[in-house]
């Protein structure tokens, strides 16, 4: 297969249209740009939608139009204006429209920065806007893995009628490595009994809606979609397990800290230490059992984020504290170093 | 014996939520008039705001979308944009258009996005129970202006018809009322109007509808007829404010 | 083994293109690689720089802090980063725009005009690949193949025209 050089925010752009994405609506932010600048000049040429929109919150109304209606839609962002999305995506997934969102995070809150960060794990897992509700949550590491992801995305999103985030950061959309593109068949699937693209007087009305006046109703509904949630969380969880057959420390990161956490994992090895790595793919449904499979036989878990600590709480969570869980973490926008986390693994390496 | 009256095919038959003496059934019913004349229920897709008339839903018979507040533009835009052979409209209030929604309508206007948008003026917000909306009138009571709307304090309505009729996408910008019979019938000829826009592709088309809201103004329904002709139509003059289809474009 | 490239400079010099040169050798020769570039306001005329990282083996953090070879285009990126060279690493100078000559013993310091040596040979805004040039003859990282099917990659198709003039200016840091 061939191999090309691409940007992680390009990558996904292209992907996403080789996924049968028919439409991108968005805003310019940084560090995510590329991806609308891709789609532009992109989606035309394969028979789709590429529209600037007004704001972040037009953007992700105008999916949730397009998205009603049964086509694969999707928006992407950075940080702050992804908090702008969250009402629309709380109505996706009230109205249960599966669609597409990318957030390549940058440094918060407020305006924050415009360098790499893990911060917005919080919100993508636990917040995406009002109401009981989930997205599913991807955690790229790769331009590579943005690609497959993108696919997988949209397809997972369609089969429960849920939407999807692609949650990477700056440094995976900044970033060329090389890539290629796997011939993508995505899955068809047959949303007639639901979408609003006309009856063409064959058929009752449908209604895309997330309003039920009557509190039972509305109960029932999200029972409903709880449901749905609990068979997603069994089928749809995905993680790589790095050196944890032996480990005795197991390092948990995702996304862009997973690079350098297994950098930092190597070296550990070379030094006698028994470091393994943990590596959720997917944040939403988070991998437990997973997890709990790759600390079997580990004292020590050791978070590491782009962040002041969120991924630990799911991490505790799952084994259900039942081991030491210290955390190591760089904000703001900057990036942790293999060095320093080394250092950490051996201070608890010291300890053992 | 021939019938000469009866309930439009694309009008849902259904009891109504809205209250006594409302105008919203009497444009629900104008819109589904124009679409049964039109043939085109099986190819329309809705969009319905958040306020009174939210659960329009139900009542239209074409495929309905139910939007955040404000946001009904938008998500008309992404309907319009992947099915652009299909009629698209947004049924909104003056809250949900003219204020949380402002941008929304400004550039679905600016972008000459070719759909229609029913706007209902009625000076209030119906749906939360009477507070100050963009459009209530200076001096009107309302439950967050108890003592009269005062400029000082609250600003000035948005004129929705004239801020859309300066920008280039409009097709169609026509502020019409439901209070009399001649002006119903002037009304269902600017919705027809409206959605042949639509078919012919020329742009935005916004109809603004002088509505009435009993309840919220504490008016009785015939009085409320009454306040929309002493106070909402000189302050809000009905008129054509852009129509590309006339020789001279604009008035 | 994982080598780690900074190239560092003004915003315009090129810094990023010459990145993507190395990072298009490395896809040419089917090593593993990655390229990062900063981002943000430094792009528009102030310090701009590029992590590139070649390797056989999956590349961990692209982030390059502690470079085995350094690009220095302009004096600010030269103090910024000269410090950071590992030891026993390279770093290739614009001694043209800058005149300060290190004292650290532990690595190799080629000193090349190579704005001088663009400009006169008309080929202005060639330091970059005058410094490529050079890099890849003292490191022997690539060899010229590679690099002239790298450019070719990187070029895009609308100015085929630079690619004789960027081959041009390697060769000539190549042979100083």
């Amino acid at each position: 297969m061939e191999r090309s050089l691409m940007k992680g925010n390009e990558a996904l752009a292209e992907a996403a249209i080789r996924a049968g994405c028919k439409c991108f609506f968005g805003y310019p932010i940084t560090p995510q740009t590329e991806l609308s600048a891709y789609m532009a000049k992109r989606m035309h040429k394969a028979g789709g939608v590429f529209l600037q929109a007004e704001s972040e919150i037009a953007a992700i109304n105008m999916v949730l139009g397009a998205a009603s209606t049964g086509v694969r839609a999707m928006t992407s962002s950075s940080s702050p204006g992804v908090s702008l999305k969250s009402e629309g995506i709380s109505y996706l997934a009230g109205s249960d429209v599966p669609a597409l969102i990318i957030n390549v995070q940058r440094g918060g809150p407020g305006l924050g920065g415009i360098q790499p960060s893990q911060a917005d794990y919080w919100q993508a897992t636990r917040a995406m806007g009002h109401g009981d509700f989930h997205v599913l949550v991807f955690a790229p590491c790769s331009v590579q893995e943005m690609v497959d992801m993108v696919v997988k995305a949209f397809d997972t999103a369609d089969k429960y009628r849920i939407p999807a985030m692609i949650l990477a950061d700056g440094l995976l959309g900044q970033m060329m490595e090389p890539v290629s593109f796997p011939e993508i068949n995505p899955d068809s699937v047959d949303k007639s009994s639901w979408a609003a693209c006309g009856h063409g007087n064959k058929r009752e009305h449908h209604v895309i809606n997330s309003l039920y006046l009557q509190a039972n109703e509305l109960e029932d509904k999200v029972n409903e979609r709880f449901k749905r949630y609990e068979i997603i969380k069994e089928n749809e969880t995905d993680a790589e397990l790095y050196l944890t057959d032996d480990c005795d420390i197991l390092v948990c990161a995702y996304g862009a800290s997973a690079r350098i956490v297994k950098s930092a994992v190597n070296s550990a090895r070379e030094a006698g230490i028994k470091a393994g790595m943990f590596r959720p793919k997917t944040l939403w449904p988070f991998p437990v059992k997973e997890l709990n499979k790759a600390c079997k036989n580990a004292s020590e878990l050791l978070c590491v984020e782009m962040s002041k600590g969120q991924m630990i709480d799911d991490v505790k969570l799952a084994i259900n504290c039942s081991k030491p869980v210290s955390f190591f973490g760089r904000t703001g926008g900057v990036i942790p170093t293999p060095v320093e986390v080394l250092e950490q693994i051996k201070k608890i390496g010291g300890k053992i | 014996m021939p019938v000469v009256f009866k309930r439009p095919d694309s009008l849902l038959d259904v009891p109504m939520h809205y209250c006594p003496g409302c105008s919203h059934g009497i444009v629900h019913r104008l819109v589904c008039e124009v679409i049964d004349e039109m043939g085109i229920e099986g190819d329309t897709i809705g969009v319905c705001p958040v306020g009174c008339a939210v659960m329009s839903y139900d009542y239209f018979g074409c495929d309905m979308i139910e939007a955040p507040h404000g946001r009904a533009p938008a998500v008309a835009t992404g309907v319009k944009r992947t099915n652009p052979d299909k009629f698209v409209f947004t049924y909104q209030g003056d809250g949900d258009l003219a204020a949380i929604g402002t941008a929304e309508t400004v550039h679905v206007g600016a972008r000459g996005e070719n759909i229609v948008i029913i706007f209902i003026n009625n000076t209030i917000y119906g749906m939360t129970g009477g507070q100050m909306a963009p459009t209530t009138i200076p001096g009107q009571v309302t439950q967050t202006t108890p003592f009269g709307r005062d400029p000082e304090l609250a600003g000035y309505p948005v004129r929705v018809c004239e801020l859309i009729s300066t920008l280039t996408g409009t097709a169609l910008a026509q502020r019409v009322a439901v209070d009399t019979v001649k002006h119903i019938k002037e009304a269902k000829e600017a919705i027809r109007k409206a959605f042949e826009n639509q078919k012919e592709k020329r742009g935005l088309s916004i109809v603004e509808v002088l509505s009435t809201c009993p309840t919220n103004w504490g008016l009785s329904p015939v009085d409320a007829i009454k306040r929309l002709q002493k106070e909402m139509i000189p302050y809000y003059p009905l008129g054509v404010y852009k129509d590309v289809t006339t020789k001279e474009g604009e008035k | 083994m994982t080598t780690e490239i900074l190239l560092a400079g003004f915003g315009g010099q090129g810094v990023l293109f010459a990145g993507k040169v190395l990072a298009y050798c490395g896809l040419m020769d089917s090593k593993k690689l990655s390229w990062l570039p900063s981002y943000g306001p430094e792009m528009r005329g102030g310090t701009a720089n590029c992590s590139v990282c070649i390797s056989d083996e999956p590349i961990g953090s692209p982030l390059v802090l502690t470079p085995d070879i350094l690009i220095a285009m302009n004096g600010p990126s030269y103090d910024k980063f000269i410090n950071s060279v590992k030891s026993g690493g390279k770093a290739f100078i614009d001694s043209t725009l800058v005149d300060a000559k290190s004292d650290r013993t532990d690595i190799d310091c080629f000193y090349i005009p190579s704005t001088e040596i663009a400009d006169g040979n008309d080929l202005k805004g060639g330091s970059n690949m005058v410094l490529l040039g050079k890099l890849i003859k003292e490191t022997g990282i690539f060899n010229y193949d590679t690099i002239q099917k790298a450019i070719e990659k990187v070029v895009p198709a609308s100015k085929m025209h630079l690619i004789e003039n960027n081959l041009k200016a390697i060769k000539l840091g190549m042979n100083y």
